[in-house]
């Protein structure tokens, strides 16, 4: 035997090579789609409107104007001030179904769902409906004005109000029941259990929910351009020195100020997310709650007081969509849906936004679930797969109105190859992808992960190709998380108004952005109408979802019946 | 006699018969950490070998090398006499039952077995004929299309063993095919295997952390530790002369002691106890060495008393294993255990003659 120890040389199979290639596609689109546009963004924050580089000065004029300062402080105390009633809210709620035996948890799921479907503005519509200066109850403000910071929180509840009691939930539902049994076995009062097991484990959800309301709030668009009247936030700040002064560079710098509440979000919450590992053993034994009056009637009351309201929300924004004459003829009648009389679009505006969402869903749930298992299995390792992983988590931290004025800033310029795009309905599906990408990509890993990691190495020693085993076994198993990443790409797609405001042309205006004009130009019921037609779209298809549920189990779920 | 000192006889003398997987000098490294290193071994056709040896010992490293999941860093690995050390693993010709068994949930048995039957040399109906041979074989003719979910442990096993011979590889590679099971299927199992392994006369690897399954399924042993092989040879002759001290401990029960090579040639010094051991005459005067002994061999009472160097010490604790009693002795400071027949055990905390034959004394010399 030899002593050299000679370095193996490792044939890489054409198939090998093969999916590197499509994870090299992936770095493409992504880089296009995402780098290159913040990375203009970036620059153009220190360029005059000429393209000189100016340094800081940009960033110095920003805060020696008064104004500005005060529309980030704005940003800071509305968003503080919701999260601080969502959160308790959201946690009663999710509470109550998770851990307590109230009866119609189904349906108050389903409630709960609701503001998810439709888009931003339709609550701040329905608040100025019932609030508004002919608010049917605005005796009840005593002079107060609904528009400014009170109906921006007021809107912001109902519009964040899911997205935290849907983490609350998750996080309240991984209980381990031989916690309690210890503890109660150790003669632990209800409230020192709740302290001491309960709140431990719900306390990164609690950092996440909150996370994720702040973010969700400061960098929302749609609510305070509604409802904000003439109180400034960092979001309609921008809007305003991009569309109406046309100052892209102190765009781009509010743009990178409101880009700092969400990357610090972002990294509390990946940290939060760290410290969350290993709470639940998989050995752990589900929680199941016993029946107690004096625990279920009080969460009951609440789960039925916030589902009327958030049912309620939505019922005023349709009844008022219905209304002749808003609240001096309350006849029913269909003519605020005739769109095309209140704007040029008409209801064309909604086909486009339905085929942007579809596009956006069926390319985007493709891109997404291949390079998700190309991570994972096909091509895993290797310093191209950290790239794309890496870029797959930016989207969550870049808020749509700084993804959409990127993308102007990055196709605009007279320089670039792509600006083709610009204008055209390609540039409002490639930012819905994008936009929307990190909670698609981490869906599909987590569905990915759940498999035998040695799927594909069976596979290749009965010397079958990875793609087979993708197509026959991987795709298969995973057809629900498929469907739920393409529903939630389409719903998301269909009510944003935030990342699409810049981008549209004169043919592909989106419907969420013509109910943003409608309600510019006062036709606030038509407004009302558009919202409500996008929600019913939305509703459909979660619906549609729903009830193909069913058959695809029976189609590809059959083998898990036991 | 010692093992430690002289070469083995038993890995040399073991039945070789033509190689057909050669492992020559194969290191694996995972960034610094060196998971394998200079691995060098050979298989003869239709052999069974094991692969043994604590988690992190680097034994699945080494069968993954094989298998071109995780290439070998350096080194080569020829198979049927070609070297297939840089292939993908496609390239190459085995089959592999996991600890998981990585059957494919959503397709049935039969799905599954004919998973690798594809292209133009299995046309549909050959395909099914070879399933059911399969079935067959593996005794699972019954269950084609049930779904892996609705099979026992036992029954996924098979289907994953059968999935792996459907296209009759020259090597079988099997990594701790049987932990995931409980005890009584395990053995049962284990036999079927070989049984089935021995009809076909595939060469067949396994990688396992559990030395009775190792000891009693296959023609060689190869016993590993910290990523470097300690011992290769048949199940007797590593439970009879390990090789190292690594190998005396880990394979069967023993009990350690240190002790130094004394000033009489032949003779040991341990805990004050003055021991005749003729495998350290070639050891110089004052080498501290590793000494084992087997429960088995430590012998109590009146055949103690009939051999040189016996003692006396005392009865601490007594185990009951069925066939036989532990007990647990200690004279001084050296603690012993020794295998007695259930009618001669003696009370606690009674003294008894106990002796350790000579020529069973495994001794190591420490590398200082």
């Amino acid at each position: 035997m030899s002593d050299l120890a000679l370095p193996v040389r490792v044939q890489v199979p054409l198939e090998q090579r093969l999916l590197r290639l499509g994870l090299l596609l992936a770095l493409a689109v992504l880089l296009l789609g995402l780098v290159l546009p913040l990375g203009t963004l970036l620059l153009r924050a220190f360029e005059d409107a000429d393209g000189h580089f100016v340094g800081l000065a940009n960033f110095v004029a920003y805060v020696a104007t008064p104004s500005l300062r005060i529309a980030a402080w704005n940003s800071l105390w509305t968003a503080a001030l919701t999260t601080i009633i969502v959160v308790p809210l959201a946690f009663g709620f999710a509470y109550a179904l998770t851990r307590s035996c109230i009866p119609g948890k189904g349906i108050f799921r389903a409630v709960m769902l609701l503001p998810v479907l439709a888009p931003s503005l339709l609550p701040a519509l329905a608040l100025i409906y019932l609030f508004g200066n002919q608010g049917m109850l605005r005796v009840l403000l005593f002079g107060e004005s609904i528009y400014g910071p009170a109906g921006i929180v007021a809107a912001q509840v109902f519009y964040c109000f899911p997205h935290a009691a849907l983490i609350l939930a998750v996080a309240l539902s991984t209980a381990d029941a031989r916690l309690y049994e210890a503890a109660e076995v150790l003669k632990a009062g209800r409230a020192r259990i709740f302290a001491t097991v309960t709140l431990p484990v719900a306390r990164y959800g609690l950092v996440s929910a909150s996370v994720v309301v702040f973010t969700l709030v400061v960098t929302d668009f749609g609510i305070p351009k509604v409802i904000g009247g003439q109180f400034p936030v960092l979001a309609t700040d921008v809007y305003k020195q991009v569309v109406g002064l046309q100052n892209f560079n102190m765009g781009a710098v509010v743009g990178l100020v409101l880009l700092l509440p969400a990357i610090g979000a972002f990294l509390l919450d990946r940290w939060a997310d760290g410290q969350r590992a290993g709470t639940l053993s998989g050995r752990a034994v589900p929680y199941v709650p016993k029946p107690r009056r004096a625990r279920d009637l009080p969460l009951l009351a609440l789960c039925l007081l916030v589902s009327t309201a958030l049912v309620g929300i939505v019922g005023v924004a349709i009844w008022g969509s219905l209304v002749t004459f808003w609240p001096y003829n309350l006849t029913l009648t269909l003519n605020n849906y005739d769109f095309d009389r209140f704007d040029t679009a008409g209801w064309s505006a909604l086909w486009t936004s339905v085929r942007i969402a579809l596009a956006a869903a069926v390319c985007g749930t493709a891109l997404v679930f291949t390079t998700a298992w190309l991570l994972e299995r096909g091509a895993p390792g290797g310093k191209l797969g950290h790239a794309v992983r890496f870029i797959a988590g930016l989207p969550l931290a870049v808020p749509g109105l700084v993804l959409g004025l990127a993308f102007i800033l990055f196709f605009n310029h007279p320089a670039n190859p792509f600006g083709f795009l610009y204008g055209t309905l390609a540039i409002l599906v490639l930012n819905g992808m994008v936009h929307f990408y990190t909670v698609m990509h981490l869906t599909a890993a987590t569905a990915i992960r759940q498999l035998d990691p040695e799927f594909e190495a069976v596979g290749a020693s009965l010397k079958v190709p990875a793609v087979v085993t993708f197509g026959r076994v991987t795709v298969p198993i995973c057809l629900p998380a498929i469907l739920d990443i393409a529903v939630y790409a389409f719903v998301n797609v269909m009510t944003t108004v935030s990342a699409v405001i810049f981008l549209y042309g004169p043919d592909t205006k989106p419907a969420s952005v013509a109910v943003v004009h409608m309600d510019e130009a006062g036709q606030a019921s038509a407004a009302a109408a558009m919202a409500v037609t996008i929600l019913a779209v939305t509703c459909s298809v979660k619906l549609l979802q729903l009830a193909s549920g069913g058959l695809v189990e029976r189609l590809t779920q059959r083998w898990r019946r036991r | 006699m010692s093992a430690g000192l002289a070469e083995a006889p038993g890995a040399a003398l073991a039945a070789a018969p033509a190689p057909y997987l050669v492992v020559d000098q194969v290191s694996k490294s995972f960034g610094t950490f060196r998971a394998l290193e200079r691995a060098s071994l050979t298989v003869g056709a239709g052999e069974f070998v094991s692969f043994l040896g604590p988690s992190g010992c680097g034994k699945t490293t080494l069968l993954r090398a094989i298998a071109g999941l995780d290439p070998a860093t350096s080194g080569r690995i020829v198979q049927d006499g070609r070297d297939i050390t840089g292939l993908p693993p496609s390239a190459r010709d085995f089959g592999i039952v996991f600890q998981s068994y990585a059957l494919f949930p959503n397709l049935n048995v039969s799905e599954n077995i004919a998973y690798g039957l594809r292209g133009k040399a299995w046309p549909r109906s050959r395909r099914q004929q070879r399933v059911a041979e399969l079935l067959t074989l593996v005794g699972l003719a019954d269950q084609a299309t049930k779904y892996p979910a609705q099979l026992s442990g036992g029954q996924q096993q098979r289907v994953a063993l059968a999935r792996a011979l459907a296209n009759e590889p020259g090597l079988l590679l099997l990594d701790e095919p049987l932990s995931a099971l409980d005890a009584i299927v395990r053995l049962h199992l284990r036999q079927e295997i070989r049984a089935l392994q021995r009809r076909l006369g595939v060469t067949t690897v396994m990688v396992t952390h559990d030395q009775e399954e190792a000891m009693g399924v296959s023609d060689r042993v190869v016993v590993m530790s910290r990523g470097r092989i300690e011992q290769i040879g048949t199940p007797e002759a590593i439970y009879r002369h390990p090789a190292t001290a690594f190998v005396a401990g880990f394979v069967g029960r023993s009990s350690h002691f240190d002790a130094v090579v004394d000033a009489t040639p032949g003779m040991l010094r341990a805990e004050g106890l003055v021991l005749p051991c003729p495998a350290t005459r070639g050891l110089l005067f004052g080498t501290q060495v590793s000494t084992y002994i087997r429960p088995e061999d430590v012998r109590l009472g009146p055949q103690a008393q009939a051999l040189p160097g016996h003692f006396v010490a005392q009865v601490t604790h007594v185990e009951f294993l069925g066939p036989i009693c532990r007990v647990s002795l200690e004279a001084g400071r050296l603690r012993l255990e020794a295998d007695v027949h259930p009618s001669l055990v003696p009370a606690v905390g009674s003294d008894v003659m106990a002796a350790l034959p000579e020529d069973r004394l495994l001794v190591f010399p420490q590398d200082v």
